[in-house]
């Protein structure tokens, strides 16, 4: 689950890590109060979970109170890369001389955290990683013992930080790291960090991704989740419980586990179709879930046809074939074709209870995926 | 013969009184698993399924010879229920939860390699040789006893590839499911090691999945240290970067590390060949054997 930058910025700001002076606005009106109270220049930055805003048209300088209201209404309402930006955040304009990456990751394959800096900061620091991978300075932190401050220090100079600095951007990382382990991040960078005019040391910038299966601990950060769905469809998604992710193809895939979903995915474009969605019922998938998750892949009007493929473990496949019947015997046509392979835990049972009337039914994965791919071509021509 | 666990296994369950933990104890037991004690913080001294339970874990071992364990155990505990087991010089934990915090497993996979225990999992079904013994949720009929190994880091998928491989008369040394998540215990080198090192296992069916270098470190040692065939599937490959494909460590980074087409190339670079379709990897096998 990824923060915005306004929600980082707060819990950077409480937690010591100097930021620019910034108010939040959803209308003109309150990006036009703003800078008066704020001052110029002002950025006028929007608050939408896409990177490289600022090339795409999502950050605007304003340098008097007409530019600020031009920024407003440009950037207010616009439709960045399938999100909709209804809140901008004004912040105080700043003039640097240079900019840093200060950044704590998990290394997957170290399975440990990793402290990250560079001089190279302010622009696509995974571009630097590729490019010129010793400009980032990395260092491994135990996580039962946490970032000591010698290492905080020490990445900090191996990335060449001028001395007159470092001490305030180890200070800097020391708090990103115990703000990383105190709020659960999977991720936390400021990049740039700008060394100002008057050299000041700033954090212009804020990304925090939290781990979402940490959030049952992290109420706080849970509630800010709702802000964060792309749209309809995921928030949907959300309150069904659903692993879902939306595609931009026509057959829609309802499966149990991740990897046989994706393999499901895979199979519609290996036979010449182009999967809707990712839906993971999860295991052990009772009658009214499965029809939950009819009802999901329904609502997407891209949606030209069905596969169910279940291969019980936990989930019986009784349950799924019941739960089957009841959501389409609530329609009186079915809005699309759907067709259904039961294999594993109680299949047999399963088969002889689907209506053959509602579905179509399928033996192998093979078969399944084939015939749904045919049906989203008849329905779509 | 087989690898990490036989008909000499014996198992604790944690999370024994939870309706999972019940539920697959008894699935357990039917299967043959000697299942030989459960631990729950304050219902020590109940039964469970015909099964003793104990309040730690250390008192279970000690009363039971118990030599491994599987965790059941809901998220927020899991991480210290590992942590127990690991503590309690067990030769092998299973953790089957799924949902454990990232930074709690990375806590474990210090002490991990710390101790001599083995943890496969979490967020996996768990491991099975055919005939002998299961540890997990596995369906145990769709598994025949036989000789080839299979280590997956899904739990379903396994499923398919395994009746894939039965359907051809194609029976199991032991199948391992080693967890979705970002950070494990048994990775797919210590199972693919384990079975390189094991007489009866003829061929390996290694199911990856994208996210992480998980699958090309183990291409360059199938490369470097494996005489065994080994045949391969990667799910994933329709799977837009950026985003979480149900599983915590299949994600493919905005960068592009952890693609499907990465570990197929390193995969087919180290002589494996890659199925793209689940029965393929069967048809692979065959020809292997």
């Amino acid at each position: 689950m990824r923060l915005h930058e306004f929600q980082a910025k707060e819990i950077f700001e409480e937690a010591g890590i100097p930021v620019p002076e910034s108010k939040l606005a959803d209308s003109v009106e309150g990006v036009v109060d703003a800078v008066d109270e704020i001052g110029f220049p002002a950025a006028v930055k929007a608050q939408v979970h896409v990177g490289g805003r600022g090339k795409a048209g999502g950050i605007k300088i304003a340098t008097s109170e007409d530019e600020a209201r031009e920024a407003a209404e440009d950037i207010l309402g616009m439709e960045l890369k399938g999100y909709t930006v209804d809140r901008v955040l004004v912040e105080q304009g700043v003039d640097f001389d240079d900019e840093y990456y200060v950044g704590v990751t998990m290394d997957r394959g170290a399975g440990e955290p990793v402290a990250m800096v560079s001089t190279k900061g302010g622009v696509d620091i995974e571009a630097v990683a590729e490019e010129d991978p010793d400009a980032i300075a990395q260092e491994h932190i135990d996580p039962a013992f946490g970032l000591q401050s010698y290492q905080a220090r020490k990445v900090v100079y191996d990335a060449g930080v001028p001395a007159e600095y470092a001490r305030e951007v180890s200070s800097i990382l020391s708090t990103l790291y115990e703000l990383y382990e105190a709020n659960d991040a999977s991720d936390i960078e400021i990049n740039p960090v700008m060394i100002t005019a008057d050299d000041d040391v700033i954090a212009a910038d804020a990304v925090m991704n939290i781990d979402e299966d940490a959030l049952f601990r992290q109420q706080d950060l849970a509630d800010m989740e709702e802000d964060s769905y792309q749209n309809d469809l995921e928030r949907k998604a959300g309150e069904y419980g659903f692993d879902y992710v939306r595609l931009s193809g026509n057959t829609g895939i309802i499966g149990n586990g991740a990897g046989l979903v994706m393999a499901t995915l895979d199979l519609v474009d290996h036979y010449g179709g182009t999967p809707a969605n990712f839906l993971d019922v999860g295991g052990g998938a009772k009658a009214d879930r499965i029809g939950n998750a009819l009802d999901m892949v329904f609502a997407d009007e891209n949606v030209e046809s069905v596969v169910f493929n279940i291969f019980g473990g936990i989930t019986r496949g009784d349950e799924v074939a019941k739960g089957i019947n009841e959501a389409l015997e609530d329609f009186d046509e079915i809005p699309k074709p759907v067709v259904v392979r039961l294999a594993g835990t109680n299949a047999e049972e399963g088969m002889e209870i689907l209506n053959t009337d509602l579905v179509q039914v399928e033996a192998t994965l093979e078969d399944a995926v084939q015939r749904a791919v045919t049906n989203a071509e008849e329905v779509a021509q | 013969m087989s690898v990490f666990v036989d008909d000499d296994t014996r198992v604790v369950v944690q999370g024994i009184t939870g309706g999972e933990g019940k539920f697959h104890t008894e699935q357990m037991l039917e299967y043959g698993t000697n299942v030989v004690a459960g631990a729950v913080p304050g219902k020590g001294g109940q039964e469970v399924a015909g099964v003793p339970v104990y309040d730690t874990v250390d008192q279970a071992v000690d009363a039971e010879n118990a030599n491994a364990s599987v965790v059941f155990v809901p998220p927020a505990f899991a991480g210290d229920a590992i942590f127990e087991a690991l503590d309690t010089d067990l030769d092998l934990v299973v953790a089957i939860t799924e949902g454990v915090p990232t930074q709690d497993m990375a806590k474990v996979n210090k002490r991990l390699s710390e101790v001599d225990t083995s943890l496969i999992g979490p967020n996996c079904p768990g491991i099975i040789t055919p005939g002998e013994a299961k540890l997990g949720i596995l369906p145990g009929n769709i598994f025949e006893a036989g000789n080839v190994g299979l280590v997956s880091r899904s739990g379903t998928l396994t499923y398919q590839v395994v009746s894939n491989l039965t359907d051809r008369g194609i029976g199991q040394t032991t199948a391992i499911g080693i967890g979705g998540d970002p950070i494990i215990g048994t990775s797919f080198i210590d199972a693919l090691e384990a079975f390189e090192a094991d007489a009866a296992t003829d061929a390996v069916a290694m199911c990856g999945e994208i996210g992480g270098e998980d699958e090309e470190q183990a291409a360059a040692y199938i490369d470097e240290h494996m005489d065994t065939p080994v045949a391969g599937f990667i799910a994933g490959r329709t799977a837009p970067p950026g985003k979480r494909m149900g599983h915590a460590g299949a994600i493919v980074s905005g960068s592009g590390t952890g693609t499907a087409e990465s570990k197929i190339s390193a995969l087919n670079d180290a002589g494996v060949p890659v199925g793209d379709t689940p029965s393929e990897v069967a048809e692979a096998i065959e020809e292997l054997l």
